[in-house]
């Protein structure tokens, strides 16, 4: 009971409840089949939501207007810069996740470049990054067709008794996101600047250092994610990363992180990635056609983020 | 933000008289800075394509300029009570949608459905504040309701817009253009009503203050449903706007119009928090961005793959010259 009533009580437990509720419907309507492999699609695709997720969830933690609009932008250039150093050969492909890691790392700084040096809403200045993002990769990914070498390919669909190897790697460093989080002087800085900056700063945070360190994590994050997703659907693509704007910044809501900064969660991300992953196969599970799978979606995030209010405090 | 702006008021009252010139005039030029952006980028268009500069060329490339203009009054509103439409976009794709089937084949219903969908951006006004919920993500989710909507409503592009949009959208006045007649006549009306209007300061003021505001006796839910109900309806006249032009529709022809709008409000001299906002300049950004954004930046030299980045780069360099003018304004 006390174990129930505890668990009741930290915000991420809902996000699996949902995910959980969702695959249960699911199998339901399909009477059990495909109830396992439902499990290792979802975690599957839910990596990719995850890996971005915690790096939107250290920039949103900043506080009121921190949100990283370039991701998109940015998965899409680590895709292509992955499979260009790559270049269809196994033994690069280390070297072509450093370079894809660099990449999005790159952005992430200049991204806090523009927001230190202009001072412009991080919204605003991720934003006009995002554009011009956009158009080198356009100009650089023009007519890439590289194939990610075979082995690369082989590792972001490698399973082991129906669970991806890439999932339990996402696991392992989401745990050590956790505890970088809670434990180490980096994530306390983080929550402290989110939860009142002025105080930070006065207590002694380096506040800027711990800023763009945020920023670049997003940004390096965005990178490997570019890079694992032209291996998982093999090839890169200027449009790859464009379902990860919205999805990142829901999996950080739903999962119990406050936008209004200061307030992190971790688990909750695995949760909410699971959730919407699930509630896409379900959808389509039901076969229900885009424009109501939409709707749906749409009306069911607005619906559990009514039902799990926001906070009371005053902002 | 509160406190170091009345020390900065304290100090600026010991300051001497033309130290106080010197405030003024970089007030002044932040107030103009819109303006002069834009300005910059007309120069930069007459300086290399001098024949854009003319009644046709302008009519070409301020073509979106007014479904643009509108979107970003919308989102203006929002801002205004600090919060944020991430459904604006996919919201006007939507109503464009709805103008370019029922609206034309049973105006009575659609004229029923856009007015209801007025009627739910209250409703999320009021949800937002009931239950103090993020407005980035409701709105968020709302991107996906109305994007579902409008492939219901028209699941393959195509669709025609009635005749008395097309109409009024092809309207030819003598000597100036219509966009930049209709820009004027935008940016005049909701100035009037936002800044001139004593309902309109109380609108303002609940993204300033909201907690002096309630304390006065104001309903901060009646002043955020209505916000949210203006950001609805122009939203729709938005979307009816940008269908007069096109003539058809797709379920994604709006989708690049959040960003846009609020880039818009931005370079407008807008802020995402206190209320500050500017409907005269918001409607000034939409004109700079739809001419970052024309076509013709084509007959300019600059090849398309980097037409996005030029958005991009007249953003941050619209937002450092702001920044060289704060200095000063210190």
């Amino acid at each position: 009971m006390i174990l129930v009533r505890s668990l009741a009580g930290k915000p991420w437990v809902w996000s699996f409840l949902g995910a959980l509720v969702v695959w249960l419907a699911t199998i339901a309507f399909t009477g059990g089949y495909g109830a396992g492999g439902m499990v290792t699609a979802a975690l599957s695709l839910a990596v990719f939501t995850v890996i971005v997720g915690v790096g939107q969830m250290f920039v949103i933690t900043l506080g009121p207007g921190n949100v990283d609009l370039s991701l998109p932008a940015n998965i899409g250039l680590a895709s292509a810069v992955a499979m260009k150093v790559m270049a269809g050969s196994d033994s690069m492909i280390v070297v072509g996740l450093l370079a894809a890691l660099a990449c999005g790392a790159a952005i992430g700084a200049v991204n806090y470049l523009l927001i230190w040096a202009l001072r412009i809403p991080p919204i605003i200045a991720t934003l006009s990054a995002s554009f011009i993002i956009q158009s080198i990769d356009i100009s650089y990914g023009r007519g890439l067709q590289i194939k990610p070498p075979p082995g690369f390919a082989d590792f972001t669909n490698w399973q082991v008794l129906g669970i991806p190897v890439l999932a339990v790697l996402t696991v392992l460093f989401t745990i050590g996101a956790a505890i970088a989080l809670q434990r180490m002087i980096y994530g306390r800085s983080v929550l402290a600047i989110g939860q009142n900056i002025r105080a930070a700063w006065l207590a002694g945070v380096n506040v800027g250092r711990i800023r763009f360190l945020t920023y670049t994590l997003s940004g390096a994050l965005g990178g490997i994610d570019g890079a694992l997703l032209a291996g998982y659907f093999r090839g890169a693509n200027v449009d790859i990363g464009n379902e990860y704007l919205l999805a990142s910044i829901a999996v950080v809501v739903i999962g119990g992180t406050s936008v209004a900064g200061g307030k992190a969660n971790v688990p909750g991300v695995w949760g909410a990635a699971l959730f919407l992953v699930l509630l896409l196969t379900m959808l389509n599970t039901f076969g229900v056609s885009a424009g109501v799978r939409l709707l749906l979606t749409g009306l069911i995030i607005v619906g559990v983020i009514t039902a799990a209010g926001g906070e009371k405090a005053v902002r | 933000m509160r406190p170091e702006m009345t020390a900065a008021s304290l100090e600026a009252t010991a300051r001497s008289s033309a130290e106080r010139g010197a405030l003024a005039r970089a007030r002044l030029l932040r107030g103009l800075l819109p303006a002069l952006s834009l300005a910059l980028v007309l120069l930069a268009i007459a300086w290399l394509n001098p024949r854009a500069i003319s009644y046709f060329g302008f009519s070409l490339m301020l073509n979106l300029a007014i479904p643009i203009a509108l979107a970003t009054i919308a989102q203006m509103f929002v801002i205004s009570g600090n919060e944020l439409d991430l459904s604006i976009g996919t919201f006007v794709g939507f109503v464009g949608c709805v103008t370019a089937t029922w609206l034309k084949d049973a105006p009575l219903i659609g004229v029923a459905i856009l007015l209801g969908s007025i009627g739910v951006y209250a409703l999320l006004g009021a949800l937002i504040h009931l239950r103090n919920l993020p407005s980035i993500v409701v709105t968020l989710g709302m991107s996906f309701v109305w994007q579902g909507l409008a492939i219901l409503v028209l699941p393959k592009p195509g669709g025609k817009a009635p005749d008395w949009l097309l109409a009024i959208m092809s309207f030819k006045p003598p000597f100036v253009p219509f966009p930049i007649i209709a820009a004027l006549l935008i940016g005049l009306v909701v100035h009037f009503g936002l800044m001139r209007t004593s309902y309109g300061v109380i609108l303002r003021g609940s993204g300033g203050n909201p907690a002096a505001l309630k304390r006065a006796g104001w309903s901060l839910l009646r002043t955020k449903i209505v916000l949210f109900a203006l950001a609805g309806l122009f939203g729709v006249l938005s979307g009816m706007a940008l269908i007069g032009i096109t003539t058809s529709a797709d379920a994604n022809i709006g989708n690049g119009y959040t960003l846009l709008s609020i880039a818009g409000v931005i370079l407008g001299g807008g802020e995402f928090v206190g209320g500050r906002v500017s409907p005269i300049g918001a409607v000034i950004g939409a004109l700079t961005l739809a001419l970052a954004a024309s076509p013709l930046l084509t007959f300019m030299h600059i090849p398309p793959d980097w037409q996005v980045a030029a958005n991009g780069a007249i953003l941050i360099i619209v937002l450092a010259a702001r920044v060289l003018i704060s200095r000063r304004e210190r």
